[in-house]
Order: C-alpha cells, then sequence, then structure tokens
C-alpha cells in the first residue's frame, strides 16, 4: 500500500479496502525500517498520527463527508508550527520548543483530516540547498544515501522520496521545494506568493517564503494544494481570492496549442550535461504533444542570485532576532548575574549555526545606514527588473520552463565548505521567489552520467498555479508511458524496506 | 556665574522640537487582538503575535489607521495615499521581536500644523507649531528592574518583563524645529502639548492620560545666541509626564545649556530624564553616536493604501476644534478674558462644561471646579479628575447651596467629605449631620452666651459701633461649628443688640 500514489490511497481509503490507522501504522513501521539510513525525520509523532487517523477512521464509519485526503499520512518539514509537536526550524537555539499554537498550514490539514506523521529535517532556519546545515545532522538521498537530497526541505523530499510518506509539505524560499524534489525524484510545487497562508511557518525571508506540497505524482501534489492553499486573515500578505482549480487541471493535463517558453538565461553553460539532455528531451516530447516551444529572453536574472543573496539575509537578519533566549528556545550562559545581552549574545552564539551566522551578518551589514542603497536598494531594483522579465516573457508564453537545478544530487560535504558553488545551485529556481510567482518541478528522468533524478521546472504567472498542472500531467503521462510507471517506481531498494 | 532665566533670554534664543506619543485606545493591539485595557496582571493580554512566537505574524489594527488619519486630519496634515510600515532594528529584552514595527521614510501624516494661544506680556499672542510627521508603531513592553538602588537596569539584582503593553498602537506626532518663541518658549511648549491633549480628547483616539503613558512628551532643546545662524546642540529630555512638567523641563533645560555654554563648554546631543522631584534632568544615553536601528520596509506587512472618500468622510466627521469650542464656551457662559484663561490653565473646561450640562449654573460651576477643587488637588497633588468627586456630585451640591439647604462654608465641608469617598454630597450631609442652623431659639442662646462673654464689645456694637458686631458674628458661628447662616446671626444679633 505504501508505495501507490495518495489518490490511490485515498480511493482505497473510501473503498474501506483499507483503514487510515492501517495506512498510518504502515507508514510508521516504513519510517521504522528506513529513517535510520535516510534520516528524513527529527521527530516522528506516532501517538498523535494514530490518534488523528482513528479520528478519521471513525468519521468515515459515521458516514461524515470527508475531504479527499482524509487519512492519508504526511510528513511535515519543522519549519511549520504544529501545537504541542516539537518545532525547531532545523535549529539548536529552538531545540525542545513545542508551539501552543497550530499554523495555519497545519489547520487546514487536520481539518481535511491528513495524518501528520512528524516533521522532517530541514536546513536550519531553511537556510542552505542539501538539509546538510541543519542543527541536527545531514538528511541522505533515498537514491543514493552518500548524496544529500538537495534542501532546504531535503527531509520532506526524502521521506516522499523513500516511500515514508506519500505526501509532504515543504517550504520555498529560493528553491527549497523544487530543487530538493528535482533531486529526489519527486513533484514538488511552490505555490504563487501569498496563496498559502505564511502564519505559523517560522520566517526566513517574509518576502519570499512561500509553504507548498511534495507528492510523488502530479495529483497527488495538486489534491495537496488545493487543501493548504486560500486566504487568511492571520496574514496580511496572503492573496485574497479563490484558490486555482489545480486539481481539476492535474486530471486534464494537456498542453495542446500551449505557449511554452524556454528561458535563454537558465540552461546551456553550467548545467550538467545529463541535466541539460533529459531537460532538451522533455521539451521534445512537449512539442510531440502539440505545445509551442518558444525561446525568451530573461536579461536580468543574471543578477537574480545576487539580489536574493541580499534580501533574503537582510530579512532573515531581522526574522531571526527574537531568538533571544528570553521567552522560548535555547537559554545559555545565565550565570553569575549575566546581563540580559550577555545571555542573548552566548545563546544566540551557542544556537546558531555557521550557515546562519553568515546570513544574520551579511543582511545585518546589507541594511547599515550608509550601505543600504547600494545593497538592500540596489536587490529591490533587480528584483523589480525580474518581475518585468517575467511580465514580458510571459506575454509571449503561457508558461516558461528550465531544468530545475544545474545538477543532479551531489555527495554530502561536497559543497558543504564552499558556500558560492552551493548557491549557484539556486541559479533557476530564485527568479520564481523574487518574482512571486509559482513553480513545479517534475522528474525528467535519470541524468546517464549518474543514473540520479533530473528535474523539469515549470514556471506560471502569479495565481495561474493550474497551469502548472496542467502542464506538468501532460509531460508527467508521456514520460511515464515512455518509461512504464513514473520515475519514482524506478528508485533503488532502500536497505530495511523491500521497494 | 549662573544666568538667571531673563538673562539667559536677553543672550540667547531657544528652540524647541517636540515628540508626542499617543497611544490610541483601541479595544484590541496594533497587529494582534489582544487587549489593550491598562492595569491587567502582567503578562494576561499575550498572544503568539505579540509574544513574538516563530512563525507569528503581524496583521494591521484598521481602527488605528483611521485614529492616525483622523490625528492627521485634525492637525491640518496632509495624509499619505501609500505609507508603509518599517522595522526598526535594536534588542531590547521588553521588546519581544527585537525590532519596533513603525514608520521611517513614508509616515501616514505629514506637514502640519496646530496654533496655539498664551497669554504674554502684550496681552494674547498666537503662535503657530509646525507638524513634521505623524507616525504609527507598536509600544514596547514594560521592564521592572528588581534590586539596585536606582531602580534603573544597571546595579538591578533581576528584571521583570511585562508584555501586555507589548503592540499597543502608538502614533507619534514630530514637530519641525520651533524658533522664535523667546522667553515663552516653555509656556508655548505646554500650551501646545496641552492643544494636542485637548484635540485628541476631542478626537476620541485616546485616553491622553500623561500619568498612566498613554500622552508622553520628548522634548527637544537647544540655544543659540540672538546673532548666530547655526543651530545649537540639542537635548532630548524624556519622562516628562505632565503639562506642568513639560514647562519645568524645558526651563530648566534652558538653565542648564546655558550654564554649559557661559563656562566654555559644550552642551551633549543626550537623552536625558525629567526628575519629577527636583525639576531637574539627568543625562541618559548619549546620543553622540547615532545608533544604526537598520531600518528597512516590513515585508509581513504590505503598505497602507487609505482611498480618498474615506479619508473625506473621516475630515467631514472631525469635532468642532479646541480653540473653536474654547471662544464658544466663554461666550457663553460670559467669562472674562482674564478667568477663562485661568480655567484654561487649570485644565477645568471639560469638567465645568460637564457640570454646566447637568443644569449648573456655569459661573458656580466655574467657582468650584477652579477654586475649592483645585485647592484639593492641589494639595494632594493629583490631578483634578483623579479626585473622587464628579460633575454630578459639584451640580447637586450647587443645588444643595441655591436652596439654602446648606450655606458656601458647609457645602466645603461637603466637598470633604466627597473627596474623602463618604459619598455623594446628599450622603455626606447626612452621614455628617450638617445642617443650617436655621433655629432661632439655638442661635439667640449662642448670642446671649456670646455676648455675656464678650460684654465689653457687645457695649460697643450697643453703642453704635458696629463694625465691632464682626468679631461677636464670628465667635457665634465658632460656637454653632459653622452650621448657622452668618447673614442670620448678624440679623438677629443686631436686634438683640438693640440695632
Amino acid at each position: 500500500m505504501i508505495f501507490k500514489t495518495a489518490a490511490e490511497m485515498a480511493t482505497s481509503l473510501a473503498n474501506k479496502e483499507v483503514s487510515s490507522v492501517e495506512l498510518t501504522q504502515s507508514h510508521l513501521d516504513r519510517i521504522t525500517a528506513v529513517d535510520g539510513d535516510v534520516k528524513a525525520f527529527l521527530h516522528v509523532d506516532k501517538e498523535g498520527a494514530l490518534a488523528q487517523a482513528a479520528a478519521v477512521d471513525a468519521n468515515r464509519a459515521a458516514g461524515k463527508s470527508l475531504s479527499p485526503l482524509a487519512g492519508i499520512p504526511l510528513a511535515l518539514k519543522d519549519v511549520l508550527a504544529q501545537k504541542g509537536v516539537p518545532t525547531t526550524a532545523g535549529s539548536k537555539i529552538l531545540q525542545g520548543w513545542k508551539p501552543p499554537y497550530d499554523s495555519t498550514v497545519v489547520s487546514k490539514l487536520k481539518d481535511a483530516g491528513v495524518v501528520i506523521l512528524g516533521k522532517t529535517n530541514m536546513d536550519e532556519f531553511a537556510m542552505g540547498s542539501s538539509t546538510e546545515n541543519s542543527g541536527y545532522g545531514p538528511t541522505f538521498n533515498p537514491w543514493d544515501l552518500t548524496r544529500t537530497p538537495g534542501g532546504s526541505s531535503g527531509g520532506s523530499a526524502a521521506a516522499v522520496s523513500a516511500f515514508e510518506a506519500p505526501l509532504a509539505i515543504g517550504s520555498d524560499t529560493g528553491g527549497s521545494i523544487r530543487q530538493p524534489a528535482a533531486l529526489t525524484g519527486i513533484v514538488g510545487v511552490r505555490p504563487t506568493y501569498g496563496a498559502v497562508s505564511r502564519f505559523g511557518l517560522i520566517a526566513y525571508s517574509s518576502s519570499l517564503d512561500q509553504a507548498g506540497p511534495f507528492g510523488r505524482t502530479v495529483l497527488d501534489t495538486a489534491m495537496l494544494h488545493e487543501i493548504i492553499a486560500g486566504h487568511d486573515v492571520k496574514d496580511a500578505t496572503s492573496i485574497n481570492a479563490s484558490v486555482p482549480s489545480v486539481v481539476a487541471a492535474a486530471k486534464s493535463g494537456d498542453v495542446k496549442g500551449m505557449k511554452i517558453g524556454v528561458i535563454k538565461q537558465l540552461q546551456g553553460e553550467g548545467y550538467q550535461k545529463g541535466v541539460q539532455t533529459r531537460f532538451t528531451e522533455s521539451l521534445d516530447l512537449l512539442a510531440s504533444l502539440g505545445a509551442e516551444i518558444v525561446e525568451v529572453d530573461c536579461p536580468s536574472f543574471e543578477f537574480a542570485l545576487a539580489a536574493y543573496y541580499l534580501i533574503a539575509p537582510s530579512e532573515c537578519s531581522s526574522n531571526l532576532a527574537r531568538f533571544d533566549a528570553m521567552r522560548y528556545g535555547l537559554r545559555t550562559g545565565d550565570e553569575g548575574g549575566a546581563s540580559a545581552e550577555a545571555v542573548m549574545a552566548a545563546t544566540r552564539d551557542a544556537g546558531f549555526g555557521r550557515e546562519v551566522k553568515r546570513r544574520i551578518i551579511l543582511g545585518t551589514y546589507a541594511l547599515s545606514s550608509g550601505y543600504y542603497d547600494a545593497y538592500y536598494g540596489s536587490a529591490q531594483k533587480i528584483r523589480t527588473l525580474i518581475i518585468e522579465d517575467y511580465k514580458k516573457a510571459f506575454a509571449a508564453a503561457d508558461v516558461l520552463v528550465s531544468p530545475t537545478a544545474p545538477t543532479t544530487a551531489y555527495k554530502i560535504g561536497e559543497k558543504v565548505d564552499d558556500p558560492m558553488a552551493m548557491y549557484l545551485g539556486d541559479v533557476a529556481t530564485i527568479p520564481v521567489n523574487l518574482a512571486g510567482i509559482c513553480g513545479m518541478s517534475l522528474p525528467a528522468g535519470l541524468a546517464d552520467e549518474d543514473n540520479l533524478p533530473v528535474g523539469f521546472q515549470i514556471m506560471a504567472p502569479a495565481m495561474q498555479d493550474q497551469r502548472l498542472y496542467q502542464a506538468g500531467a501532460a509531460l508527467e503521462a508521456a514520460l511515464s508511458s515512455k518509461w512504464g510507471g513514473t520515475l519514482i517506481t524506478k528508485a533503488p531498494a532502500l536497505k530495511g524496506g523491500a521497494n | 556665574m549662573a544666568l538667571n532665566y531673563d538673562e539667559v533670554i536677553e543672550k540667547y534664543n531657544p528652540v524647541l522640537g517636540l515628540e508626542v506619543h499617543v497611544e490610541l485606545n483601541t479595544e484590541s493591539k496594533m497587529f494582534c487582538s489582544c487587549s489593550t485595557v491598562f492595569g491587567a496582571e502582567p503578562n494576561t493580554q499575550t498572544c503568539p503575535v505579540c509574544l513574538a512566537l516563530p512563525g507569528a505574524l503581524p496583521v494591521v489594527n484598521e481602527k488605528a489607521i483611521e485614529s492616525s488619519i483622523k490625528i492627521g486630519l485634525a492637525l491640518n496634515c496632509s495624509i499619505a495615499p501609500y505609507s508603509r510600515f518599517a522595522r526598526k532594528n535594536y534588542f531590547y529584552p521588553d521588546m519581544p521581536k527585537n525590532f519596533q514595527i513603525s514608520q521611517y521614510d513614508e509616515p501616514i501624516c505629514f506637514d502640519g500644523y496646530v496654533d496655539v494661544e498664551i497669554d504674554t506680556d502684550e496681552g494674547p499672542k498666537q503662535f503657530r507649531i509646525e507638524i513634521e510627521r505623524v507616525h504609527m508603531e507598536e509600544d514596547t513592553g514594560k521592564s521592572l528592574h528588581v534590586g539596585g538602588a536606582t531602580g534603573r537596569i544597571h546595579g538591578a539584582d533581576y528584571s521583570l518583563l511585562d508584555y501586555n503593553r507589548a503592540g499597543i498602537p502608538l502614533v507619534e506626532i514630530v514637530t519641525k524645529i520651533v524658533p522664535g518663541t523667546g522667553k515663552y518658549a516653555p509656556e508655548v511648549a505646554k500650551a501646545y502639548v496641552a492643544e494636542l491633549r485637548d484635540i485628541l480628547r476631542g478626537l476620541g483616539v485616546s485616553d491622553v492620560k500623561m500619568e498612566q503613558g498613554s500622552l508622553r512628551c520628548d522634548a527637544n532643546v537647544s540655544l543659540m545666541l540672538k546673532d548666530a545662524t547655526e543651530l545649537g546642540t540639542r537635548s532630548e529630555t524624556k519622562n516628562v509626564n505632565s503639562l506642568r512638567s513639560v514647562e519645568r523641563a524645558i526651563r530648566g533645560e534652558m538653565l542648564r545649556h546655558a550654564e554649559i555654554l557661559e563656562t566654555g563648554g559644550k552642551v551633549k546631543q543626550e537623552t536625558r530624564h525629567f526628575q519629577e522631584d527636583t525639576g531637574l534632568t539627568r543625562s541618559g544615553r548619549s546620543k553622540e553616536q547615532a545608533e544604526d536601528y537598520r531600518y528597512f520596509p516590513d515585508p509581513d506587512l504590505v503598505p497602507v493604501k487609505p482611498e480618498a472618500a474615506w479619508i473625506e468622510t473621516l475630515r467631514a466627521q472631525l469635532p468642532e476644534r479646541p480653540s473653536i469650542r474654547r471662544k464658544r464656551l466663554q461666550k457663553q457662559w460670559a467669562v472674562p478674558d482674564k478667568e477663562f484663561a485661568a480655567m484654561v490653565n487649570a485644565d477645568v473646561l471639560d469638567i465645568v462644561e460637564a457640570t454646566v450640562l447637568l443644569g449648573a449654573d456655569p459661573a458656580k460651576a466655574r467657582t468650584w471646579w477652579l477654586g475649592e477643587v483645585s485647592r484639593i488637588a492641589n494639595d494632594k497633588s493629583v490631578a483634578i479628575d483623579e479626585l473622587a468627586i464628579t460633575p454630578a456630585h459639584v451640580a447637586e451640591l450647587i443645588n444643595l447651596v441655591a436652596s439654602g439647604e446648606l450655606t458656601d462654608k458647609l457645602a466645603r465641608q461637603v466637598v470633604e467629605g466627597v473627596v474623602a469617598g463618604e459619598g455623594t454630597p446628599s450622603e455626606v450631609v447626612a452621614k455628617r449631620g450638617i445642617k443650617v442652623v436655621n433655629d432661632d431659639g439655638a442661635l439667640m442662646a449662642a448670642i446671649e452666651k456670646v455676648c455675656a462673654a464678650q460684654a465689653d464689645t457687645a457695649e460697643k456694637v450697643r453703642g453704635g459701633h458696629l463694625p465691632a458686631a464682626g468679631a461677636l458674628i464670628g465667635a457665634v458661628m465658632k460656637e454653632t461649628a459653622g452650621q448657622a447662616d452668618a447673614a442670620k446671626v448678624r440679623e438677629l444679633l443686631l436686634k438683640f443688640l438693640g440695632q
């Protein structure tokens, strides 16, 4: 059962072929069997999950009307507050903190009867692209345990890829859903900025952060997308409009007559050969399905990475100021009548990891008087230029496409001491975040040179998320029929669990 | 060596700048739905948002925006069609997020003015105070430093934090520099704060209680030689908690600056704290090195874009301006300039008006509030509206005197009783057994007794020397414990002595 799609599991639940408790227990067993190697989870909430599952079963038995995903297990990125369940954002500074409230995403999942298995590993405060910056050790890629699953939502992606959960929630500030989805051979969507409430999402960079769904198929991902999206009065930046019908789009995948724009700046030099090859093949496939492929020019994308690494650190330097030992979380240096200032400094020194400190320092510098205009100010101007680039590109095409990441999964430790090399991995995903639009990564096959998954990125204008699913579902169907099943069914078996 | 005030004015021109913080009286806080009621148990009016728990987000209180616009309109400001909130970043334990949400270079209201009138040697004179900006921000929590001699953070054993105040909406009203007030600088400043307070009270947007901190004034003062063209160095005095203190603080700072300048010293640009007991200021934090607050637009909040039609609706609803109201009341009550100025000065207009509206004679209401009640308030060093006596009490008292049930003298005893919390005037009369002695028999007994005791004086009166009767009347009044009507005593006494 655990190797099925969420949509299939939902049908089995609805037909009472299996109970949610049984389904949940199977996934808990899988976690027990494989997570010692994968290390996708920071916390498994066995009792909470089984209780939720039992409640759904009872409601189903009572004949109550249930949401399509009621009773389906899910892995939750540890960046989202869940009442009474340890929530750390991958940081030592929040070790042991149990939120007294649910994030809006969690409330919506609970309301829909989705069973939350536990909290998944991540780069500390979502800063990183490999999950190696977690305060609790890295997560390993189920396709090759010597490699990273990408990041920052590496735990969530690995959990879905390793069949520990059929669905997961991640968050995407610069590619943190799409890049790990690409590296683990699954589907991940970063919805339009403001489509999913940020209330209860521990902030890294407020103007870029957005929670979103992971699944093993486009349809599964759409089903989860529809549950978590929607206006929220508790988030001032939440969009007050109806949620695009992404499930319907995923069910009617079709690219006939669709204009698909290939971004000139996001291919070629710097992209691994096998990545480029699978990308081009997918384009050909889309063309054969009736899409019109056009090339679009986005000249300002050249500066996207630089702008991102000024805006995100600037915002994080302020967002992370609240971790000061006064009200919650870690507290050190509180002996011998130390001043509040000294306790704050000692706690932040002990609690934050190197990458987080690096970005706080970078952001503090960029916002300093005398530097603000040159750094933060310039970065905002680039942001405007990128929005303009997209506007022009979307005038010529319905969706835009690129490889999700320049490379396949790299080795654990390979780039951890070279932040620039790591940052370059986000070059294709970051423009979406800067423009506040939506993007999807779905599997395009395995690179010939390393037999590792390649991601294909689709981008659509703000609040046109259904276009991602419409194009994605068409490509997925074409590729699956070519491969004789989805890519994830080709993943190597993990020790301790029969694939 | 030190110059007296007249000498300071002879040589220097003072320049003022006033920053007034107003706590709005909205029911909920600026960015969350917590209550704003004053005086609750510490930390009972808090939530994830105002405690800055991880993941919590601010949402603007629309009512606070409305109040801010009303204030701007009442101060003749332009209202910005687009303004933003910014983060002011600095670490302090009573500020949960370690940044304050404020407005920086895009305030909601700007470029206004307030006219104030003060009594000068040449008669009433009007001064225009120009308003630079009105902006919104949130209040911080409160620290209570325990142990140590001064109640300050330095030397304290530990500090307690109360976050009930954290997030209460504040409006800051900043003047442009105010030159040209000469020797009237302290009076102009006081009149400005009083006018602001009246305007705000009229708008109903704040409790404007200086002693509770819902209206706080920071006074910037500098001196420049009469022929100088450049401004002198200013000091900023905080903790000015009453109208009288505004006047005292500015006068004190002018004298202090002059003394420094006269001895060849340099005034330090610094924050100073006003000491209510001594009327002096003490040094606070030095501002020579400007702090870098790393302001940037708050990415969690959307720009404030009030619609022009809404602004016009609010403008049309503005109440009568305090200066116009004063003119109206003076005319209605037929009060001479000098007496009316005394009422304004003693801040009894509202309370007298309330008393008159309950049917009391305006002249009598004024006499009671400005005379006996003000005297008691002065003796107790409290504001007049903090006494237990209300307009209803005074109106009742005036009725009792008018109907002859009390003499003025007895009525003063009743006021004492009301202030002491013994109840309404009628209740005090009943409890204390106060009544006018009109019983001729009792009065005659007292008169006979007094005349026997002071036979020489009585003889003089009998002989036609009427002024001597005064002593005898006084003695009779004393004999009857003040409860007799003096006119009645005089009548009976003179009759008794054959006059």
